[in-house]
């Protein structure tokens, strides 16, 4: 075989090598994806969204104590999460060079790593036990140290992203270090940043391990935060582990809402940016 | 002759009548500079310059890169201040006050000097909140205000005809000359007494260049000016005093007309007439 002929077939090699490694890696994200709209889709109905979870051996009924549920978690858990995290972003950006700013980073992406289910002993620990009861505020702090490193992280590099020159010039015309970062720097990185805030939502909505020893669960439709609280998660986690048909097909219409509300979510969150962007763009 | 090359290639009438004023009356110095050193860390990058800058005049730096000239302007609103490990000595006085002096105010000096970049940084707001976001931090709220303001500072600018129709629209929408244009008018917004300008026109084409320098023609009846650039026929025809810097060193300071005619150094006759640079 020609030299050139050879240095052909070697690039055609890795070609069909890449294109395989793809086909390899979809396969699974597609069947999840077709297994859950085939079971879940059929199982979905009216009730399912309005409905409480009947008594065990009763069939029908619905998760709308979970699905409301879920709202409430993830948003005590951004309540909670996007101030600190956003603000510990701009803290590692305006001092990217202090030895606190180096601890607090790898802090963050040590956390980050944190599996979730320890996590969730951690909120235990902190908000379960000294009130000796499980609550819904415990779950959404659970989900907020899941968030917390996500944002804090996106936040620094996209702030580290606006040029220098637009420090310059609000600083040129009298503004403050703080009012340089919030009225000019901050808003030049907002779209990038809401992407990460949405992605870290996103991220945390699905989680069950933080959520089982801190919100609990909660077979009535409860908005008290102070009270346990049920979760799609959870929901579908409980169900799926039981040995009723009916429970099951639930099960696999809460995992269907799920992945809709994710994907819902990062739609809305392209949308967003690129409406943000078009005052941006350079 | 051929130290009178550069000059014959510009417009006689745009050199002429900055001599007359300047040299019958005595005008104060605005900003007065006294052994000025500037160190980034370790090394030193200005070297005991010592300069007058007089009052609603067009006073240009000159000189090859990395002689210190941008340093020098950035240090009369304290903009180095925000490197780190860098820092001045000696005195840069404006209205006899030293800037470099204990409780000197730099959020209030800033105000007072305003300055354009050699890149335009329009902010990622609209045309009308980049020209009114000076006043919006200096606390000016009311709405008559903010839109008399703008539209003054946008027809000094030079602006206003080609933006009144959309001052809504994003200002990353305007042409590079547009943006710089703009930044001006942001700049004279907060109404300050001094202008610092960094190679305002290095970045635009040569129509967009002419109306800067048009604009800075004008802008010399109200405001202070200094003026970096490297452009020779530009500080020719905008300035009335040129300052030629080399290697963090002030070689020489004088009227414009002096320093491209009949300078006093050989090496600022090589610089202006193109020898070296």
């Amino acid at each position: 075989m020609s030299n050139a002929a050879r240095r052909k077939m070697i690039s055609r090699l890795a070609e069909i090598f890449c294109a395989f490694s793809v086909v390899v890696a979809l396969v699974p994200l597609a069947l999840i994806l077709f297994y859950v709209v085939k079971e879940g889709f059929g199982a979905l109905n009216w009730a399912f969204f309005t409905h409480m979870p009947k008594p065990v051996g009763e069939t029908g009924g619905g998760m709308a104590n979970a699905i409301v549920g879920t709202l409430i978690l993830v948003a005590i858990a951004a309540l909670f999460a996007v101030p600190i995290g956003c603000m510990s972003g701009i803290y590692l950006s305006e001092y990217p060079g202090s030895r606190f700013a180096d601890v607090v980073r790898f802090s963050a992406d040590v956390l980050n790593g944190v599996p979730s289910i320890v996590i969730g002993i951690f909120a235990y620990g902190l908000v379960v036990l000294p009130v000796k009861r499980f609550s819904a505020i415990a779950g959404g702090v659970a989900l907020g140290f899941l968030m917390l490193p996500i944002i804090v992280r996106t936040t620094e590099e996209l702030l580290r992203l606006v040029p220098g020159g637009l420090r310059e010039g609000a600083l040129a015309l009298g503004a403050t270090r703080s009012r340089a970062v919030f009225s000019v720097i901050l808003p030049a990185a907002l779209p990038g940043i809401l992407t990460g805030i949405l992605v870290a939502l996103a991220r945390v909505a699905g989680e069950t391990a933080p959520l089982l020893f801190t919100a609990f669960n909660n077979t009535f439709f409860s908005t008290n935060v102070a009270q346990p609280m049920a979760s799609l998660t959870v929901q579908v986690y409980t169900y799926a582990n039981s040995a009723f048909d009916d429970w099951h097909r639930q099960a696999w219409a809460g995992a269907f809402l799920l992945v809709m509300m994710i994907l819902t979510l990062s739609i809305v969150a392209r949308l967003a940016v690129r409406r943000l962007e078009r005052m941006n763009r350079p | 002759m051929t130290t009178l090359m550069p000059m014959m290639t510009m417009e006689p009438t745009m050199l002429m009548p900055t001599s007359p004023a300047t040299a019958t009356s005595y005008v104060p110095p605005k900003i007065t500079v006294q052994n000025f050193n500037f160190f980034y860390g370790d090394a030193h990058v200005l070297h005991d310059i010592s300069l007058e800058v007089p009052e609603r005049q067009v006073t240009a730096l000159i000189g090859p890169s990395g002689c210190g000239k941008s340093t020098f302007v950035r240090s009369i609103n304290r903009m180095n201040d925000i490197i780190p490990e860098a820092h001045g000595e000696g005195t840069i006085e404006i209205d006899g006050r030293n800037i470099y002096g204990p409780g000197t105010d730099v959020v209030e000096l800033r105000r007072r000097v305003g300055m354009v970049f050699q890149k335009s940084n329009p902010f990622p707001k609209s045309i009308y909140e980049n020209v009114a976001y000076g006043l919006k931090i200096g606390g000016v709220r009311g709405r008559g205000q903010l839109n008399e303001t703008v539209e003054k500072s946008l027809r000094r600018a030079a602006l206003w005809d080609e933006v009144k129709d959309r001052l809504n629209d994003s200002a990353f929408a305007l042409s590079g000359g547009q943006q710089q244009r703009l930044c001006i008018a942001r700049a004279l917004a907060v109404d300050p007494e001094i202008l610092l300008m960094d190679e305002p026109a290095s970045a635009l084409d040569p129509i967009a260049t002419t109306k800067i320098e048009e604009l800075i023609w004008e802008l010399k009846a109200n405001y202070t000016i200094v003026i970096v650039t490297h452009n020779m026929q530009q500080a020719a025809r905008v300035s009335d005093r040129t300052a030629f810097f080399m290697l963090g060193k002030l070689v020489e300071y004088g009227e414009t007309n002096t320093i491209f005619m009949n300078p006093r150094e050989k090496i600022t006759e090589d610089y202006v007439t193109g020898r070296f640079g």
